[in-house]
């Protein structure tokens, strides 16, 4: 069955967004109504009904959401506990010797079991996987039911070198599974079969204490969806950017970790392979944060080395999503030295920037925006506070203007100025570190206000241009109506290029490929085809970081290794090390069930264009100091061929772009526009 | 000298951002590029952006080790000086020094620093320099920490400034006499070109800014943002009361000669000005434990911005900050003192000297003293079943120091470095050991309304051959202190078990090759931090939770 009617719902921080295409009758809605924190379902099933949806002619829902996201940041996780080898129920608390920030010697750190829940058995692997203590299974047995006694909902069971030889865990979780109540149960080895206890461990205890918490969230959202006449399977989406059946996703939760900003990272894709850009800077600006990505070849970087805050890593595949501070709601203020600093703090969601009306006082970057003229004012009428342009200016006055000897819109476009180079400074930062010059890549503009900043940034940094999509605002729910199945394995091998055993590492991936297959079979959803992705990760001996290097099949030769590597490890440090010898240490794999394409081409409906651009009104915008009538324009009624100059506004239910004087912009396929950068003036 | 354009702030701080970005993105290519873990993973190194003038700090990247927050200005300076004095060749475009010589402004041999001139119009702008941790250096041990060091020929092989690239090329024979002087050579080509590269990446992006705003504003800016992080500083020392703060902390012994260690420091405040005197503190030591003076500028540099961590790091932020020079103590060592403990052991007291004279002055802002050591211990030997030798590093953390917020941390890393440890998993597979415990340290917290953080307890086995064991750690003797009416962290511990035995080094945390073979033992206990406040005062709760969590 091809997938004809797809819902995609992405659950944010504010708002959850929805995105419905029917691809029969070429229908597409969209709906955003507010993100409801106790229970997410609440939100969506909002959002349907906003959206007018019959559920009965719904074929698949993709669900973005994030409850174990949030369950984790704020530890309200599931009673969970831990049985481990003797000795070490402290790695969890120990974490790798770190303090939060470079200055400052204060800081503090929660663990995810606390310590009297964490307990030890005697058993015991070396690093080559050979048993120096047998596993003590009175021992074992004592202690689970000690933690069933403390009312533990879950359990990890986490040994040192189980990634080696995971023995004594399967034989631990076999014990455990005729004693616990329930299936909460997660071994070390399961989720990422790599060396270092604490990432590995960490991970394991996220899923463990988040694995009650999501299935019951897609159970009773679930039941609220079939109550409506829903037939068919929830799937839901994964931090690697692909999407897996709710009945299975709790079985690996901590995979559901961050999975927002990678479905806003795999529709940046998507759009730009339809539309000839495979290599993407993605920027993605909203309220409180940036999120940035690098895509190469029209491929989303994936990373198992993700951080989601200070010492908690978890370290499953995840697309590289990095947050780099800024939002519209970022505060700027003067500091002692009397210069200008914009964020890092935030006024959030609430209170918000002043212009928001719900009591925010200090300046930000959205009001900025809104001094400035590059936002609509009739947002403010709306508010129920009662804010006016001149409210807003007076705070920039007092507490910027005044400092630094400006008035307000001078302020308000040195925030703006400030705002773009900390932006560009840290895009770039992160381009580089994975080994790109930003200026080889098109910058693609996303979330409520990525449009309204990215041609300024993109100007900043040497970028020739901008793709923006038909609907940047709803970017990730449209990440979830356009992903496939996905399982992703890796496998630590740890041998020395020189002495490897290629047949084994054969033998890795195929049993990689039969698990994933596996899966697949389980989710019993309908795939065009099976996509298989192998990888190595490598390193120099002597070296403790590794390079990913992808194969181009399963069955790879040892030169072939060699020579790829050699040539991944050019690309990205610009070193050649023909002296030292490498070594292979870890084999990965992804399974991707490839879903039938979406028409994006539907997101913007043809029946509204007209024939020529036609202001709907005009603004004036200040650019370098200088005030410019602006014509603003209905992205909706925008000519599919479009050309325009700027300054120029276009405006849309889910965001406002912005044009600036020596740029142009035209349209492109799927409704997209492409901002061409001019040339410096 | 012409007259400077005047600046409006807001260009001012789009300049800041933009010279605070060359660094990072030096920062960023060093560490990338770099062969050695010690740099490429634990981040032990620094750039920055130096004075023609003076060598005085221009900016420096946020990533960088804090410890060398202020010793590359000394190193730059003294460079310059020594160009000017006909001591040192004169530099050429492109050029590359490079220098490691302590008492040149540095901290230990391992620590290399190199120099390059920036040009612009045919003239030095600024000066880029950079310093990078080696794995080796030569000397009596393998990774440059004897415990035992009389003079520094014995740490490693001590450079002068030369240039090691001239006009872009390297010297291949200076390079030889490196490699001939230092241990695994043939992987150190890797960080050379990275450290060389990161200067060059600095280049680039040095000149894109000074395109953009033109020479003359960018030298304006820099002059004024030094005076304003001079005025920034002025302003938070403000907070505290004039007056006087003294405090004494304490290294155990120096390693050769088993006698306690003083620093005495007298922090007197007058407005906008911090004076610091470390008249009276020990005269120079035998062992390795002395300090070049660079070190402890740096040292005292870095406890205040861990005070103040908002001021940007510039020279004006030292400005405001006065050391007197400590003649004649162990904290002004000449040639041929030995230093390999000055940047991973001394710095780290002379940061808790500053904290416990400030704390009471600034309560909301200073903590009790953290662990305070960076946990050196060494062991070295052969492996029979690879039929190699190794030498593998263990460092570790220890609790911090209670504060007006909550409990010290747990296992954080020494206060002049960010790097984490690495995982039992990772030591098995490489070196020829196994660890039998690796855990929170009970108990080890000092009391106090917030008690001190946890430290490590941590106890290994060798499994085969033969090895040596060292141990260069410190607060042995000494528990970090408490503040407030808090009671000191537990002392560091160590423990080698021969043949059932237990062995305690004379200098507790210190000492120089011990025999080990298979299945003797080593335990450490690494300190926990100070408590803060009068433990009276502690919120039964929090004390409750404490007992039923075993960390008291």
């Amino acid at each position: 069955m091809a997938k004809s009617t797809i819902i995609g719902v992405d659950v944010g921080g504010t708002f959850t967004d929805l995105i419905m295409v029917d691809a029969e009758t070429g229908g597409m809605r969209i709906a955003k109504t507010p993100t409801t924190l106790d229970n997410q379902a609440f939100g969506v099933l909002a959002a349907l009904k906003e959206a007018d949806v019959d559920l009965t002619t719904v074929d698949l829902i993709v669900h973005g959401t994030t409850t174990t996201t949030n369950a984790v940041l704020e530890r309200k996780l599931s009673r969970t506990g831990l049985i481990t080898t003797m000795g070490f129920r402290d790695v969890l608390e120990l974490g790798r010797r770190t303090r939060p920030q470079p200055y400052g010697m204060k800081g503090e750190f929660t663990p995810v079991i606390p310590r009297d829940l964490r307990l030890e058995v005697p058993e015991r692997m070396d690093a080559g996987g050979n048993v120096l203590t047998p596993l003590d299974e009175d021992a074992l047995r004592t202690q689970i039911q000690a933690l069933i006694d403390a009312g533990c909902e879950a359990l990890v069971i986490h040994f040192l070198h189980a990634y080696a030889n995971p023995a004594h865990e399967l034989r631990a979780a076999e014990i455990a599974g005729q004693m616990w109540p329930n299936t909460y149960i997660t071994t070390g080895h399961s989720l990422l079969s790599e060396t270092r206890e604490f990432e590995r461990g960490v991970t394991a205890a996220v899923n463990a204490s988040v694995q009650p918490l999501l299935e019951r969230y897609v159970a009773r959202l679930r039941a609220e969806l079939a109550n409506k006449g829903y037939k068919g399977d929830v799937l839901v989406m994964n931090g690697n950017g692909g999407m897996v059946s709710s009945k299975l996703v709790a079985r690996e939760a901590a995979k559901t970790v961050m999975s927002g900003p990678a479905s806003g990272v795999m529709a940046a894709a998507y759009t730009g392979r339809r539309a000839g850009e495979v290599n993407l800077l993605t920027y993605d600006m909203g309220g409180t944060s940036t999120d940035v990505a690098l895509i190469r070849n029209g491929t989303p970087p994936v990373s198992n080395e993700i951080e989601v805050e200070y010492a908690m890593p978890i370290h499953v595949p995840m697309v590289d999503v990095r947050t780099v501070g800024a939002g519209g709601g970022s505060v700027a203020r003067v500091n002692p030295a009397g210069l200008l600093e914009v964020g890092p703090e935030s006024a959030g969601a609430d209170p918000g920037p002043i212009c928001y009306g719900k009591g925010g006082t200090r300046p930000t970057i959205s009001d900025a925006n809104m001094l400035l003229g590059r936002l609509n004012t009739e947002k403010l009428n709306a508010v129920a506070g009662g804010i006016s342009m001149d409210d807003i200016a007076a705070v920039f006055q007092r507490d910027l203007g005044g400092p630094l000897g400006v008035d307000a819109i001078r302020a308000a476009e040195a925030v703006i100025r400030m705002a773009n180079a900390k932006m560009a400074g840290a895009i770039r930062m992160v381009s580089l570190s994975l080994g790109a010059d930003p200026r080889d890549f098109a910058l693609f503009a996303f979330g409520g206000a990525g449009p309204l900043h990215a041609a300024a940034l993109a100007r900043e940094l040497g970028v020739p241009r901008v793709l923006i999509p038909a609907r940047p605002g709803i970017t990730n729910a449209l990440g979830c109506a356009v992903a496939d199945l996905r399982h992703d394995f890796v496998q630590t091998i740890n041998q020395p290029l020189d002495d490897l055993d290629i047949a084994a590492i054969h033998a890795a991936f195929a049993e990689q490929v039969a698990a994933g297959q596996a899966a697949l079979d389980r989710e019993n959803i309908a795939v065009r085809e099976v996509q298989t992705d192998f990888s190595v990760d490598m390193q120099f001996l002597g070296q403790s970081h590794v390079v990913r290097v992808p194969v181009a099949d399963g069955a790879p030769t040892t030169d072939d290794l060699r020579a790829r590597f050699e040539k991944v490890y050019w690309n990205r440090f610009k070193v050649a090390l023909p002296q030292i010898r490498a070594r292979i240490v870890n084999v990965n794999c992804s399974v991707i069930g490839v879903c039938d394409p979406v028409d994006l081409n539907l997101l913007i409906d043809a029946a509204g264009r007209q024939s020529q651009a036609t202001p709907t009104g005009s603004r004036t915008v200040i650019f370098d100091g200088h005030a410019h009538d602006t014509p603003i324009y209905w992205r909706d009624h925008l000519p599919e061929d479009v050309t325009l100059e700027g300054p120029a506004l276009i405006e849309q239910l889910d965001c406002t772009i912005l044009i600036p004087p020596g740029d142009s912009v035209t349209g492109g396929v799927d409704g997209n526009l492409t901002v061409q950068i001019g040339a410096a003036t | 000298m012409t007259a400077a354009p005047k600046i409006d702030p807001i260009t001012l701080s789009v300049i800041q951002a933009g010279l605070q970005q060359v660094c990072d993105e030096m920062d960023l290519s060093f560490s990338r590029a770099a062969f050695s873990p010690v740099i490429a993973e634990a981040n032990d190194r620094s750039d920055g952006i130096y004075s023609a003038e003076d060598g005085a700090l221009i900016a420096q990247g946020v990533g960088g080790l804090p410890v060398f927050v202020g010793t590359m200005q000394y190193s730059t300076k003294t460079l310059i000086e020594m160009i000017a004095a006909g001591r040192v060749a004169a530099p050429k475009p492109d050029d590359i020094y490079i220098v490691n010589d302590p008492y040149l402004g540095g901290t230990h041999l391992m620590d290399v620093r190199f120099a390059r001139p920036f040009y612009r119009k045919g003239e030095i702008f600024c000066w880029l320099s950079n310093t990078g941790h080696w794995p080796d250096t030569g000397g009596a041990v393998p990774g440059g920490f004897s415990a035992s060091a009389t003079s520094v020929e014995q740490e490693g092989l001590r450079l002068p400034p030369v240039r090691l690239f001239k006009q872009g090329v390297m010297d291949e024979e200076i390079y030889a006499i490196i490699c001939s002087n230092i241990r695994v050579a043939d992987q150190r080509i890797g960080d050379v070109k990275a450290q060389a590269a990161a200067l060059m990446v600095g280049e680039d992006r040095l000149n894109a800014l000074l395109d953009r705003y033109g020479d003359d504003v960018v030298r304006a800016a820099i002059a004024e943002l030094r005076l304003r992080a001079e005025a920034q500083m002025r302003s938070l020392i403000d907070e505290i009361d004039d007056g006087t703060y003294t405090s004494t902390a304490w290294i155990d012994s120096d390693g050769v000669v088993n006698e306690p260690l003083a620093i005495e420091l007298c922090v007197t405040k007058t407005p906008g000005h911090l004076v610091f005197d470390f008249k009276g503190s020990s005269p120079p030591c035998m062992g390795p434990m002395n300090s070049v003076l660079a070190t402890t500028l740096s040292s005292v540099y870095l406890a205040m911005r861990h005070i103040f961590p908002e001021v940007p790091i510039s020279a004006g932020a030292f400005t405001p900050l006065e050391v007197i020079r400590p003649t004649g103590t162990f904290l002004d060592a000449h040639y041929p003192r030995p230093v390999s403990g000055c940047a991973a052991e001394v710095s780290q007291r002379i940061a808790e000297a500053v904290f416990a004279a400030l704390v009471e002055a600034l309560p909301n802002r200073v903590t009790a003293a953290p662990a305070g050591t960076s946990g050196n211990f060494a062991l070295g030997g052969h492996d029979p079943e690879t039929g190699r030798d190794f030498v593998m590093y263990q460092l570790s953390g220890g609790g911090y120091g209670g504060n007006a917020d909550h409990d010290g941390l747990s296992n954080g890393c020494s206060t002049i470095g960010i790097s984490k440890a690495p995982p039992v998993e990772i030591m098995e597979q490489n070196f020829p050991v196994l660890y039998h415990r690796y855990a929170l340290r009970e108990g080890s917290g000092g009391a106090g309304q917030h008690r001190g953080g946890l430290g490590l307890d941590y106890e290994l086995e060798l499994r085969r051959g033969h090895a040596r064991a060292s141990f260069v750690m410190d607060h042995g003797r000494f528990g970090p202190q408490g503040a407030l009416g808090g009671a000191d962290g537990a002392v560091n511990e160590v423990e080698v078990w021969r043949d059932g035995v237990k062995y305690i080094p004379e200098h507790l945390s210190k000492e120089q090759d011990i025999a080990l073979k298979a299945g003797d033992r080593v335990r450490v206990r690494t300190p926990g931090g100070g408590g803060y406040g009068d433990p009276a005062k502690r919120d039964p709760e929090l004390t409750a939770r404490d007992k039923k969590l075993g960390r008291i």
